[in-house]
């Protein structure tokens, strides 16, 4: 068992006792609220007749269902069951004494924007929601974990969840990120190393040179996608880049009672001889950007690597679904992902939906235009987010470039919304997950991509190396030409 | 508090079984057991309409040959590895639960989907990918044939095949005891939590 992690500390700190059946009471210090989730827990609250414990911990945000579109954001909203959820939520959130950041707040967003942004997520804090990337505050050196509905009956009704402690995996990122390759990519090649489900029964520890020079919003791209690699929950040790960035946010204290947090944070970290259960270390010098290929976020390559052979794999698993993917995609095996047509280009998500996620694609956008056979779509992560790009006239350099700049919301990540793939599209996106049918047709296709490929992918309307954007002479940038290999 | 009484009876589940249906295949994701566009509902009610919604038709949106429209009724699901991987959504084993399911076999699940199974008193239980292949098959071969889940004795039964299966420790101990509906457990503990929250540095409330 792993001793002295901030895992073990944050968890001893939070646990209240251990229960007859040998899993421990956990405190939740945070626990976020959406629309979608919670309006069942909130009724088995009121068919019980208890009162929410903790309402004070609780926040409320609404973005999964949200339409993007400025026009259809009045109430009731045109689809009634979009109305009904939000009302639900209105009405829960109200009648229990908890925050909502409604509409009107400005400050409504998808949950794991808008709680880091505001100072809600800490460091040494357990955070829970109804939604599996609960993971993302995981990069303040909390514990977030994703819940099912009915433990977010028991944290309204308790404040705790009954959970099992996890083994902790330690990953040591070494070496230094290239031009053009960002947080994204290094989570990307995490998964690709480790797998789909290699992080099951882990907790990751995210670690070395490549992640304490990231700034918090990538720490949050990469925490945010531990799910995706199996793993329930994925921190960072807190340092000076997350004290910096808490300090005078609006549910920060100030001054002393700063001071007095900060000495906390700074103790929940992992210890220099900490035991981990496990330890590998991934070189991302010299990466370059990564792209999906398939219908799971283990199906990913380099772009300077060809998309594989389902031969290429050991496991039966993983030799079937990649003949699946294959098909799905419509691609073969050997081929490069570089040209791959693009139809959509989504920027946004809980993964890439913050502020330095659209600066830098911006940097992609100025002085150039969306394919005319791509449809753009940049839907900033939250309403601090889009106010703050508008602020920075960021929003004008999407627009002029042919994207539609939108209201913040989960939006084509899950297409719970509006925004949708149609027939069998192919989005380039900034989300987090290529399933099968996510986007909202079941024969769309997804290639899940950092925002500065997404941005280049606008562009040319295909799959491109995003490199070549960044120089005049762009010799280092590659094409299809010197991946593809001719398929045996 | 007027909870799940502990002692009733009927909380504890020491065995499940009926008829199975195999539902094969890696990976098996939340957005393809319930997608996302089903879950603008505001209660689990009609979830068992949309469990598998598109897997299920054919692209004329009729229903196709998928083995939950072969095998209606049935109460064991058999499936391979990392199933129900993904989101978090808890309308996954809900549906599951409402179109029938009492209990789920497999090579391995995703762990929220595991949580949630436990949360809605589902045993999962788990074994290797040759038993599991071969009970899908025997399905198959006899769809009106009974599996039995013993949750107690950690085994599965189907035709005159006892084989052993592992339950989580957490999982069996809480379904065998009937402490699964976890609410009114730690209820109980209210406070011993309000000590925990006094000593938290950033709790002051």
């Amino acid at each position: 068992m792993s001793e002295g992690t901030l895992y073990d500390k944050v968890w001893d700190k939070h646990k209240v006792t251990e229960l007859p059946n040998g899993q421990d009471q956990l405190f939740i210090g945070l626990h976020l609220v959406h629309e979608v989730t919670s309006p069942q827990a909130f009724a088995m609250l009121r068919e019980r007749d208890i009162e929410v414990a903790y309402p004070e911990r609780t926040f409320a945000t609404t973005d999964h269902i949200v339409p993007t579109q400025e026009e259809k954001r009045k109430r009731p909203l045109e689809d009634e069951k979009s109305e009904e959820m939000l009302d639900a939520l209105t009405t829960n959130t109200g009648d229990n004494g908890i925050t909502f950041f409604d509409f009107e707040s400005g400050k409504q967003g998808i949950t794991h924007v808008v709680a880091p942004e505001l100072g809600l997520s800490q460091p040494g804090m357990t955070v829970a929601c109804g939604d599996s990337h609960t993971a993302t505050h995981g990069a303040f050196g909390s514990i977030g974990v994703g819940v099912g509905t009915s433990q977010i009956r028991d944290i309204l009704a308790t404040g705790c969840i009954a959970a099992e402690k996890q083994q902790v995996r330690r990953i040591n990122v070494e070496g230094s990120l290239g031009e053009g390759v960002f947080a994204k990519d290094i989570i990307l090649k995490i998964i690709q190393e480790l797998g789909v489900d290699g992080g099951v029964g882990h907790v990751y520890e995210y670690g070395g040179p490549a992640i304490e020079e990231l700034d918090m919003e990538g720490r949050l791209a990469i925490c945010n996608m531990s799910i995706e690699g199996g793993a329930r929950a994925g921190y960072i040790n807190p340092d000076q880049t997350t004290y910096d960035y808490l300090e005078g946010r609006e549910y920060v204290p100030e001054g002393e009672a700063f001071e007095e947090l900060k000495s906390y944070w700074g103790s929940v970290a992992s210890d220099e001889d900490a035991v981990y259960d496990d330890e590998v270390t991934i070189d991302v010098d010299d990466i370059d950007p990564l792209v999906t290929w398939g219908i799971n976020p283990g199906q990913v390559v380099e772009i300077s690597q060809p998309v594989p052979s389902p031969d290429d794999f050991d496991a039966r698993t993983d030799r079937e679904a990649a003949e699946q993917a294959l098909e799905h995609m419509d691609i073969e095996a050997g081929q490069s992902m570089l040209g791959y047509d693009v139809d959509v280009a989504f920027l946004g998500t809980c993964t890439n939906g913050r502020v330095t996620d659209f600066a830098r694609a911006a940097e992609i956008l100025e002085g150039n235009t969306v394919d005319d056979d791509v449809r753009a779509l940049a839907v900033p992560g939250s309403e601090t987010v889009r106010a703050e790009c508008e602020a920075r006239g960021i929003d004008e350099t999407f627009i002029e470039a042919g994207f539609q700049w939108r209201r913040a919301g989960c939006s084509m990540c899950l297409a719970m919304n509006e925004d949708s793939l149609e027939g069998d599209e192919v989005c380039a996106s900034s989300s987090n997950r290529n399933f099968i049918g996510r986007q909202g047709s079941k024969e769309g296709r997804t290639v899940l991509m950092s925002p500065v490929m997404v941005a280049a992918a606008a562009v040319e309307g295909e799959v491109t190396d995003v490199r070549r954007f960044y120089d005049d002479d762009p010799a280092d940038a590659l094409t299809a030409d010197d991946v593809s290999e001719v398929a045996d | 508090m007027p909870a799940v009484d502990p002692e009733a009876d009927d909380n504890h589940i020491t065995e499940v079984g009926g008829t199975g249906v195999p539902i094969p295949g890696d990976d098996i994701d939340t957005d393809q057991i319930l997608p996302a566009r089903f879950m603008k509902e505001v209660t689990f009610d009609n979830m068992a309409e949309y469990l598998f919604y598109d897997a299920r038709r054919d692209d004329d949106d009729e229903l196709n040959d998928h083995p939950l429209n072969r095998f209606e009724g049935a109460n064991i699901a058999v499936v391979n590895t990392n199933f129900g991987c993904g989101s978090s959504r808890e309308h996954a084993p809900q549906a599951l639960m409402r179109w029938g399911i009492d209990g789920m076999i497999g090579e391995s699940y995703a762990e929220i989907f595991a949580d949630n199974c436990k949360s809605l008193g589902i045993p999962a239980a788990t074994t290797d990918h040759e038993t599991v292949t071969e009970i899908q098959q025997w399905i198959e071969d006899n769809p009106d044939g009974n599996i039995d889940i013993d949750v107690e004795d950690e085994t599965v039964t189907y035709g005159d095949t006892t084989v052993d299966v592992d339950i989580d420790d957490a999982m069996q101990e809480a379904l065998v005891e009937g402490i699964w509906d976890t609410t009114a457990l730690m209820y109980s503990n209210m406070s011993k939590v309000e000590q925990t929250v006094a000593d938290l540095p950033y709790a002051d409330d």
